[in-house]
């Protein structure tokens, strides 16, 4: 068979996966974001307990590579009693590690609105609380966009990992194929098309929202 | 005599054992416009972010309106809006409009009805000549109109002191003496009380009824300000005057 034929042939099975890289990335992207925003949170305002917590769980989730963190949710868990099926746990292992990532950037952008802004917020009288609602929030989330656009492109890229619990996203469809029918130049043609057809255009757009967010707030 | 507003009495500075202000007294009367004056790095910012709670100090009392201040965060919250304070670099917030940026003070923290905050703050505008931006973002204005909607920010909260920390310094010099007539009218109209950090002689001449004189973080002077200018009472104070060209 010409190389060709096999790639028509490979390319519903590669739609299946691709489609599940998208969801399962989707998912992973928009509840790292939503830990990253609480575990910045927790950080910014020093809440007791929880922040020391916090700051265990980034540096665990940081520190440990997404492999282990998956075998340790689905091997090692059931040990104890807790069972997820695969994809969930390729779900809680992304966000697991995306959390952090997330909440780095956060806080960095937080921490990179300048010392002059919050003295003339306090000049007025504003509050803690306050000083953080109208200025360090809205100026921290545009400060962060650069770091969350590459944590999203990174974290698409980590689902990839997701192949040895065998969740049949692009990667482990490529191996799969490649195992049955030992043509691995046109499975890994496809593989490589598939991730740049979802992040090419995804890194653009990102990029065009960075520039927008820079005009947008910022030449004070 | 005068009411006195402020009172500073024996504030002392120092990080370990440096010291950046040291043994400092003096009083402020109400309506009473001063200046501060001395070389860089003489501690004339730190003395007057003390003034506000944005630096912290070490010993002394800071006694504002009859009242001596317990210097906690809290505190200085309820005295900020009492004390207005304007910056070199000006800070407007980028993320709001000029008109938001003046209004967040009075709605949020004084919690001033909205409808009449915006009517004051578009008065102080058009008594600063930028009625037509408040719309505008800080990004779209030059430096001279940053600055001059900064002190409406301060002023919509009706403060009963201003402090102005070197405001024309990051100006280009066409833009100076609009924001200087702005302060020399705050005074003159408003009476209003205020410490002015600057190192513009001729304004400061022009304003202060009196100038106290800062080295190292000491006052080496506090004299009234026809007679600083004529004769100071140290050497110093004059060498720096004769440095200044004027």
């Amino acid at each position: 068979m010409s190389s060709w034929a096999i790639i028509q042939q490979s390319l519903p099975m590669f739609g299946k996966g691709f489609e599940l890289t998208l969801w399962l990335s989707f998912i992973g992207i928009i509840g790292s974001i939503i830990v990253g925003i609480i575990v910045s949170l927790l950080q910014y305002f020093k809440v007791p307990v929880l922040h020391q917590l916090a700051s265990i769980y980034v540096e665990v989730s940081r520190n440990t590579p997404l492999l282990i963190q998956l075998f340790f949710l689905y091997y090692t868990f059931p040990v104890i009693g807790i069972k997820f099926g695969a994809q969930l746990c390729g779900i809680i292992g992304l966000i697991f590690l995306g959390g952090s990532y997330m909440a780095e950037g956060f806080t960095g952008g937080f921490n990179g609105v300048s010392k002059g802004q919050l003295e003339s917020g306090k000049a007025i009288g504003l509050s803690r609380w306050q000083l953080a609602r109208y200025i360090v929030f809205p100026q921290g989330f545009s400060l962060s966009v650069p770091a969350m656009a590459a944590n999203v492109i990174f974290l698409i890229k980590e689902t990839s990992i997701f192949t040895v619990i065998a969740i049949p996203e692009l990667t482990n469809t490529a191996l799969d194929l490649i195992g049955m029918y030992y043509r691995s130049n046109e499975y890994l043609l496809v593989l490589v098309i598939g991730y740049a057809i979802i992040l090419i255009p995804l890194s653009i757009i990102l990029t065009l929202l960075e520039k927008r967010v820079r005009y947008g707030s910022f030449g004070n | 005599m005068a009411e006195q507003i402020l009172q500073v009495e024996h504030l002392e500075k120092y990080y370990q054992k440096k010291y950046v202000l040291h043994d400092i007294n003096f009083h402020v009367d109400k309506g009473e416009v001063v200046t501060l004056l001395g070389p860089s790095g003489s501690g004339k910012s730190t003395l007057i972010r003390c003034l506000n709670g944005l630096e912290e100090y070490q010993q002394g009392t800071i006694t504002f309106e009859g009242e001596q201040i317990n210097p906690t965060e809290k505190n200085w919250q309820q005295i900020r809006q009492k004390i207005g304070m304007v910056f070199q670099s000006y800070d407007l917030f980028p993320n709001l409009t000029v008109m938001d940026n003046i209004l967040l003070g009075p709605t949020k923290v004084q919690k001033q009805d909205k409808f009449a905050a915006k009517k004051e703050a578009l008065d102080l505008l058009e008594r600063v000549g930028l009625e037509d931006y408040a719309n505008a973002y800080p990004r779209e204005l030059s430096g001279g109109q940053k600055q001059r909607v900064a002190i409406v920010r301060a002023l919509a909260l009706h403060p009963d002191f201003m402090l102005f920390d070197e405001v024309t310094a990051s100006l280009d010099p066409e833009m100076v003496r609009g924001i200087l007539n702005i302060i020399q009218d705050l005074a003159d109209v408003d009476h209003m009380t205020m410490i002015v950090v600057t190192h513009e002689m001729n304004f400061a001449q022009q304003i202060a009824d009196r100038v106290i004189f800062l080295e190292d973080g000491h006052i080496l002077e506090q004299t009234p300000s026809k007679q600083f200018f004529s004769a100071t009472q140290t050497k110093r104070a004059q060498a720096f005057l004769d440095s200044m060209d004027f």
